[in-house]
């Protein structure tokens, strides 16, 4: 079985993010990016499958600039054995909308026939949390959302998932699409003999023209703020005056 | 020549950077107070360390290591200096390259294991009166029958307390130069426990905690011919072959730690407010900043270009001494200045500017002097004018 991954080129989460001045985005230039975490947990998840022997290759995929060539041999390295880059922006600050990208991921499940596709279950960017389940619709798919943890066998997977408040198990009808969750796994390093072997690896590299989808934005940003400053706090004087501003300023108790 | 690092490269200084905050740093605090590095914990990370491919990763790929070239090497280097030493060279070893030169039972015996993790090296060349001066060591080695009998004493010998055996160069002879007589000098292999090698504590210093030093004693240690690594009376040829390259590692590991320590004082100086604004508002602290980035920035440019010409085989050893001698001067203001800009707190260990400081003692002195490293660049700039 052959699965494959979606892999996206996100701000890194360790940079401090500053809003452009004229309030259209986030600023990208200049700024380290990294792999989006949770779609390195699901290329983690993929090289186990293929290590327990459940399957066979695992093919990641990314949409975006050409630099996401950067996050692809970075699943490369981490062991992954193909990759395909989807050209579809040409400027950093480009995001391309779920839709695009899971009607994408559709042409590319048409081509590579996967068992399972596992992806993040949101890039840390935008917070979307869509794409897979969208994926899932234009394949007539299972799906199965928020993943901690994933068994396979035969054509069956179990999962399960982070629900509010607890766990929930459930088994889904492969072929199937399957969002990982923080709790899935730990990612390993990429080991420096792995990112030696990662240029030799395949890579090819598609248009947006190549699936025949229209990757132009439906959606219009029309602001984009930073986080409220945090305000100075205030000292009290005694326990009773704190739980007195805890209760009728906080409203906590 | 260009300047930007390749995937491969970027990659390489992300999972290094990422092990070592995430494998070493949580474990700093305990070897600077305790000044000890705990065996089992030592056996815990480098087991961690042999998964991800970084131990003993200076090593050629035929030999099990990752053969990397030598700018993409010093990256990883750089990477490692962040952390404490004793625990980054331990932890994550990067074998003597010198173990290279050795004959194939000698690569089973030594080299192998070393990049396996099963065994540690060590190299002794100082002794208590032979520093810069390395010809001018006493401890010697006398042939008998097919025999070698060494004795004398070294000292300063870093790690030899966890080696399994010991790379030892001693005076074997000497020879009628042009210039007066010189001593010539063998390398042997001596492993730990052969009669008449004795491994004794060092001394306690200022720099690098729980990286411990020994002395070394030889009386009448006797060795078979096998153990002699590369040729008799070519030791000092065998180091220069295989150790020249030491000089930039030791640059490389500085420039980690001085970028540490910048990282800390940029961070600081933005958020400390005094005088109702943020320190770094202040020209006394953002000249400061300005002038450390910069000579960081100098430094690093002079190691990554002596590691290109490493490489394009055009490197001089003033080269590598230029890197040697910048980097660490200028981690050594770095974390000074580092410190200023915390005032106080800078010298307390909650933070590691004060064993940055501390540590960046030390590599002014190893490896050469900086006497020594301006010694050789003049001496290369002085000679073709016949002086």
């Amino acid at each position: 079985m052959k699965v494959l991954v979606p892999v996206k080129r996100v701000i890194d989460y360790n940079v401090k993010v500053r809003v452009k001045a004229d309030g259209s985005g986030v600023d990208l230039a200049n700024v380290k990016m990294s792999m989006n975490p949770f779609d390195e947990i699901a290329v983690e998840e993929a090289i186990r499958l293929k290590e327990k022997g459940v399957a066979t290759e695992v093919v990641v995929v990314s949409i975006g600039v050409k630099q996401s060539q950067e996050t692809l041999r970075t699943a490369l390295a981490m062991g992954a054995d193909r990759a395909i880059l989807i050209e579809a922006a040409a400027d950093v600050h480009t995001d391309i909308e779920p839709l695009a990208v899971a009607k994408l991921l559709a042409g590319v499940v048409k081509e590579e026939a996967p068992g399972i596709v596992l992806a993040g279950k949101q890039a840390i960017d935008n917070d979307m949390n869509a794409t897979g389940q969208m994926l899932a619709a234009l394949l007539g798919w299972s799906q199965a959302t928020f993943a901690s943890e994933l068994a396979v066998e035969g054509d069956k997977a179990t999962v399960t998932r982070e629900v509010d408040g607890g766990l929930q198990t459930i088994s889904v009808a492969l072929p199937a699409v399957v969002t990982v969750d923080l709790r899935l796994n730990e990612p390993r390093y990429a080991s420096l003999p792995n990112i030696m072997k990662a240029k030799s690896k395949p890579l090819a590299t598609k248009t947006p023209a190549d699936y025949g989808v229209d990757v132009s934005p439906r959606l219009t940003v029309v602001k984009t703020t930073e986080p409220a400053g945090r305000k100075a706090g205030v000292k009290v004087g005694s326990v009773d005056e704190l739980i007195a501003k805890l209760k009728d300023e906080a409203g906590v108790i | 020549m260009q300047f930007g690092l390749n995937e491969e490269q970027q990659m390489i200084v992300a999972t290094t950077r990422a092990f070592v905050e995430n494998e070493l740093f949580p474990h700093e605090m305990e070897v600077e107070r305790t000044g000890h590095l705990r065996m089992d914990l030592v056996r815990e990370i480098q087991k961690k360390a042999i998964e991800a491919g970084l131990y003993a990763a200076n090593m050629p790929s035929d030999v099990g290591g990752a053969g990397l070239d030598t700018l993409s090497w010093l990256l990883y280097e750089r990477e490692l200096g962040r952390a404490n030493y004793a625990l980054h060279w331990t932890c994550v070893a990067r074998p003597s390259n010198i173990l290279l030169a050795g004959t194939d039972e000698q690569r089973q015996k030594y080299l192998y294991p070393c990049i396996r993790g099963e065994k540690w090296d060590c190299l002794a060349m100082t002794e208590p009166g032979a520093g810069s001066d390395l010809r001018g060591m006493t401890a010697s080695a006398r042939r008998e029958g097919t025999d070698w009998v060494l004795n004398g004493t070294k000292h300063f010998i870093s790690h030899a307390d966890i080696a399994d055996f010991a790379i030892v160069f001693m005076a074997s002879g000497e020879e009628e130069t042009p210039r007066g007589r010189k001593k010539l000098i063998t390398a042997f292999f001596v492993d730990k426990g052969t009669p008449g090698f004795t491994v004794r504590e060092g001394y306690r210093n200022v720099s690098h905690r729980g990286y411990t030093n020994a002395v070394l004693e030889f009386d009448n240690c006797r060795l078979p011919e096998s153990a002699i690594l590369g040729e008799v009376h070519k030791g000092f040829e065998v180091a220069n072959t295989w150790l020249g390259a030491t000089r930039l590692q030791v640059a490389a590991t500085c420039l980690g730690r001085a970028d540490r320590a910048l990282q800390h004082a940029i961070r600081y100086a933005a958020e400390r407010r005094q005088f109702g604004q943020q320190i770094g508002k202040f020209q006394g602290v953002s000249f400061k900043l300005a002038d450390m980035a910069m000579e960081l920035k100098a430094a690093e440019l002079l190691t990554w270009e002596a590691a290109w010409r490493f490489d394009q085989g055009s490197v001089t050893e003033a080269d590598m001494s230029m890197a040697k001698l910048k980097a660490t001067e200028v981690l050594a203001m770095i974390a000074d200045e580092a410190i200023q800009i915390h005032g106080g707190m800078g010298l307390m260990d909650d933070l590691p500017l004060e064993r940055i400081w501390r540590d960046a003692r030390v590599e002014r002195i190893w490896e050469g002097t900086s006497e020594i490293q301006r010694h050789i660049i003049s001496r290369q700039l002085l000679r073709e004018h016949g002086a």
